[in-house]
């Protein structure tokens, strides 16, 4: 056990919030710049080679293994029917780590690939994290953060089926060889089975030392390797949360408050429980639970609840509001992110100096799958299935609110209906909320948010607001550039904020700021964390997911002032940096940057380096006259370190892309009185088949070890769109969505 | 009670004949491959055919229904068999998965009225679903290339 779990399991009072309304609290996430710093301290038993003999004394799986089942450690276990099932401490949410993971244990167990399965994890704290310290999914981190670990698990397990068969004909395992499951003695021309030798190799001791393939030896790593987990996505047997059924179970919906933070002040349940089917309206600590016999029942009974609210403290919340607050706060200095050179004297005496400020609002994740969770509380026990991203976090927050210890709780993950972030919430609200529900339940309960109870229920990515200033010299070079960031910090009161914030800087506030790549001699970052009643949390590529934007169109915005071309000027003050600029180089090379388009169209190019991958993009657009936007064209270059399954990080590539549109294009979420003003996808609108662009994604080649991949796509696309606005109508967007208002006249209003 | 075909087979069901098939489907009849996304037939995620006809269960009462044919996901195929199912595995579509029944169904309807769709024609039956994980390009190169496995299925 990490000590960042004990601590979570020790004192949940200090890293958990009481509800989802509570203010946004707790987390034991760590922004991965910190990772080693934290590590070190939090991290105890986190060495790779500290783990093997951990696990080869301790097995563990999440189901009952067969008398005769080998599970030399707790990731694999080999059957005698020739399964092998590879167990996966990371949750499915698209990403394809229940493929990824599997190839990197397989490349080294060399099992045949056709007798894999996977199987989610329970549990454990042999299943935390390698860098966080917790078991959880996200930061993009799965396959970098497994890299090692899964290979070597594999390679643990190979080991002892070859030593079972070398024992078992007296013969040097050196003389032995191993091929899709089956290992040969050439000499003798004997050969068993991995299921054959399962026995015998349970019987061993772990080897002491794991010995690791040369990476030119990779015959699995680096092969666009069909996804395992698609069979079940196309005929309806893939399980998701929402999935789950149990015997006697009853469904809930809870109502919630309309405004974020309110309480209940009375309830009349008399009309509810006349619906037929409804068991039971009572309060809980985050609403009113409505418990049916089956959803529609709850759905109906709890139209017909009669509740008093008291709306609380936000209740005057307004985002317009927020917009001119953060304006005006931004204007004065914030704490110091980054500083370096002189920024206000080489400012003051630029050639030239242009600024700009930039807005992007609050974001729901929206993912297909609303928001869900099983649970079955019964006096000594409490047994969840749900799709979440932070089984850790969870399992301890429900059993500070089941009143029991954190082992008597037991999490089933199932496939998540997408993540984004939102299933690793630091309160666990959806989960501790189900636990609530459970205890008026008295049966096993589904709990189902609708998409309106989805949409409203905040934790959203933060509102930002970018005021930017540049000086130029007198070649049109930028010299000086200044950024100052107003927006909330996702880690402020969590359990983490020492390894998080620093001086007052939440390092995922300024992420893709205070680390610019351009050679800019002169710098500033600062950052205002305002502290608003809306919770907040990580979304799709976190900080970056506003920084990308505000740095990358600023950076347009200067290459224009200085009569540059954006192409020309990055590869410029790129020079120092090889990767992020053989990135540039590829991108704008497949995209033809420089060659004619059709009349009315614009290119945009933007770059953005997040979760240790290297990504740029080129983008073609039209305005219509309407104002309007099309977007023709997008195309990527990513540089991820080895692609462990090339198709599968295409493909999270074109996700992130259409992920970004959406927000460059549609989403917002606004308040006014408090009250959130979106309620489904007709006024939360998500980019559809007739909007999404050709999109082409180019892999720059690595034996760099791998890094993230599920979320470096989405930073680029928002600028780079803008910045083919502006190439095709001279129009400067500065505020996400991009709107129609802001775009009359279309492409063809450039003089 | 109210009874429908559900792939084929007689069923019977005594939920009130308001209630949306979609919950029927799931709750009732115990079939999860449909799934709920929206609620008011904005993301086409519970998309069933209702004889032959893309509808979005979501918010079809269980009554408009009796005595006709439903065909969920679960019914598409008993082997994953059908050229979209096929296609779909091939090019690797889904991500997360959620919306891909969804996605499957509406392009058996558009598949089995137009048997070599253009992308403008995948725009117009595709767009009432929605795919949160961007899967989008892959969705359009999966129906082209089932198009093809149906046509070299017919000329052999």
């Amino acid at each position: 056990m990490s000590r960042l779990e004990e601590h979570i399991n020790a004192k949940p009072e200090l890293s958990i919030a009481d509800s989802a309304n509570a203010a946004p609290a707790k987390t034991s996430r760590i922004a991965r710049r910190d990772f080693l710093k934290t590590t070190a301290t939090i991290g105890g038993g986190l060495w790779i080679s500290g783990y093997v003999p951990e696990l080869a004394a301790r097995p563990h799986s999440s189901a009952p293994a067969s008398a005769a089942a080998f599970a030399p450690n707790a990731f694999v276990r080999i059957a005698p029917d020739e399964s092998v099932t590879v167990i996966a401490n990371h949750s499915e949410m698209g990403q394809g780590i229940y493929t990824s993971l599997p190839m990197l244990l397989n490349e080294e167990l060399e099992a045949d690939w056709s007798k894999i399965k996977v199987e989610a994890a329970p549990v454990d704290s042999v299943y935390n994290h390698t860098l966080y310290g917790v078991q959880m999914t996200g930061g993009s981190s799965t396959t970098p953060s497994e890299w090692e670990r899964f290979r070597k698990m594999g390679a643990m397990a190979r080991i002892m089926l070859v030593d079972a068969a070398a024992q078992k004909w007296g013969v040097p395992a050196s003389e032995c060889r191993v091929e899709k499951g089956v290992v040969f003695h050439t000499a003798s021309g004997k050969k068993a089975t991995y299921g054959s030798l399962a026995d015998a190799a349970s019987q061993l001791k772990p080897p002491a030392n794991v010995p690791l393939k040369d990476p030119k030896q990779f015959t699995l790593i680096g092969k666009s390797v069909r996804r395992l987990d698609t069979p079940s996505k196309v005929d309806g047997s893939a399980q998701f949360g929402l999935d789950v059924r149990l015997p006697g179970m009853v469904f809930a919906l809870v109502a919630r408050p309309p405004v974020l933070g309110g309480k209940v002040v009375s309830l009349d349940a008399a009309e509810a429980l006349k619906i037929p089917g409804a068991r039971a309206v009572e309060q809980i600590p985050s609403g009113v639970a409505v418990v049916a016999d089956r959803f529609w029942s709850a759905k109906l009974a709890r139209e017909k609840v009669k509740i008093t609210w008291d709306d609380g403290e936000n209740a005057n919340l307004s985002t317009t509001q927020m917009i001119a607050d953060f304006s005006r706060q931004s204007a004065t200095p914030g704490n110091i992110a980054k500083k370096t050179g002189d920024p206000a004297g080489s400012l003051a005496g630029a050639a030239k100096t242009i600024t700009a400020e930039y807005d992007v609002p609050y974001l729901a994740h929206a993912m297909m799958e609303p928001l869900n969770c099983v649970v079955d509380l019964r006096a000594d026990s409490c047994e969840i299935w749900t799709g979440t991203q932070f089984e850790t976090v969870d399992r301890a927050n429900a059993a500070r609110v089941a009143g029991l210890p954190p082992e008597k709780v037991k999490i089933n993950t199932t496939l998540l209906g997408g993540g984004f972030g939102r299933r690793a919430n630091p309160a666990s609200d959806f989960v501790i909320e189900a636990v609530n529900v459970a205890k008026i339940a008295r049966a096993p309960v589904k709990v189902i948010w609708t998409r309106e109870d989805d949409l409203a229920g905040g934790w959203y990515r933060p509102m930002w607001h970018d005021r930017f200033a540049a000086g130029l010299d007198a070649q049109g070079n930028p010299v000086a550039w200044t950024h100052t960031i107003v927006g909330q910090s996702i880690m402020q009161g969590t359990a983490f904020e020492a390894f998080t914030i620093k001086d007052g800087v939440d390092s995922t506030s300024v992420e893709g700021a205070a680390d610019l790549l351009y050679g800019i001699p002169n710098l500033q970052v600062d950052l205002h964390s305002p502290k608003i009643g809306v919770p907040v949390q990580w979304w799709r590529s976190v900080g970056h997911s506003h920084t990308g934007f505000s740095v990358e169109s600023f950076f347009d915005e200067v290459a224009h002032a200085g009569g540059k071309d954006p192409y020309e000027l990055r590869r410029k003050l790129l020079a120092d940096q090889p990767r992020m600029l053989a990135v540039l180089q590829l991108v704008a090379e497949k995209a033809g940057w420089g060659k004619p388009l059709p009349a009315g169209r614009g290119r945009g190019i933007a770059t953005h380096f997040s979760f240790d991958s290297y990504v740029a993009q080129v983008i073609e657009a039209t305005v219509e006259k309407d104002g309007n936007v099309r977007v023709h064209r997008v195309v990527c270059a990513v540089d991820c370190g080895r692609a462990v399954n090339p198709d599968i990080v295409k493909a999270q590539m074109e996700g992130g892309i259409v992920f970004g549109l959406t927000a460059a294009l549609k989403t917002e979420i606004t308040l006014e009185n408090g009250r959130v003003q979106q309620r489904n996808f007709h006024d939360y609108q998500m980019l559809r088949m007739f909007e999404s662009p050709e999109i082409e994604v180019h892999i720059v080649p690595s034996e760099q070890n791998p890094t993230g991949v599920g979320e470096p796509s989405v930073p680029p696309v928002a600028p780079a769109l803008t910045n083919a606005i502006f190439a095709a109508t001279g129009k400067r967007i500065r505020r996400l969505p991009i709107r129609a208002s802001d775009l009359a006249g279309g492409s063809e209003a450039k003089s | 009670m109210t009874s429908f075909y559900l792939n084929g087979k007689s069923v019977s069901v005594d939920d009130d004949p308001s209630t949306p098939l979609l919950w029927v489907i799931r709750d009732s009849l115990g079939l999860t491959g449909t799934k709920f996304g929206c609620g008011m037939a904005l993301c086409g995620a519970c998309t069933v055919h209702l004889d032959g006809k893309a509808i979005r269960s979501c918010v079809a009462p269980l009554s408009r229904v009796a005595r006709k044919h439903v065909t969920t996901i679960e019914g598409l195929s008993k082997d994953l068999s059908h050229p979209l199912q096929r296609a779909w595995i091939e090019i690797d579509v889904p991500q997360c998965g959620y919306c891909q029944s969804g996605q499957i169904m509406s392009a058996a309807v558009l598949l089995k009225e137009n048997s070599k769709p253009s992308d403008k024609d995948i725009d117009e039956a595709m767009s009432g679903n929605i795919c949160r994980c961007g899967t989008y390009p892959r969705i359009r190169r999966a129906i082209h290339r089932a198009a093809e496995m149906a046509a070299e299925k017919r000329s052999s």
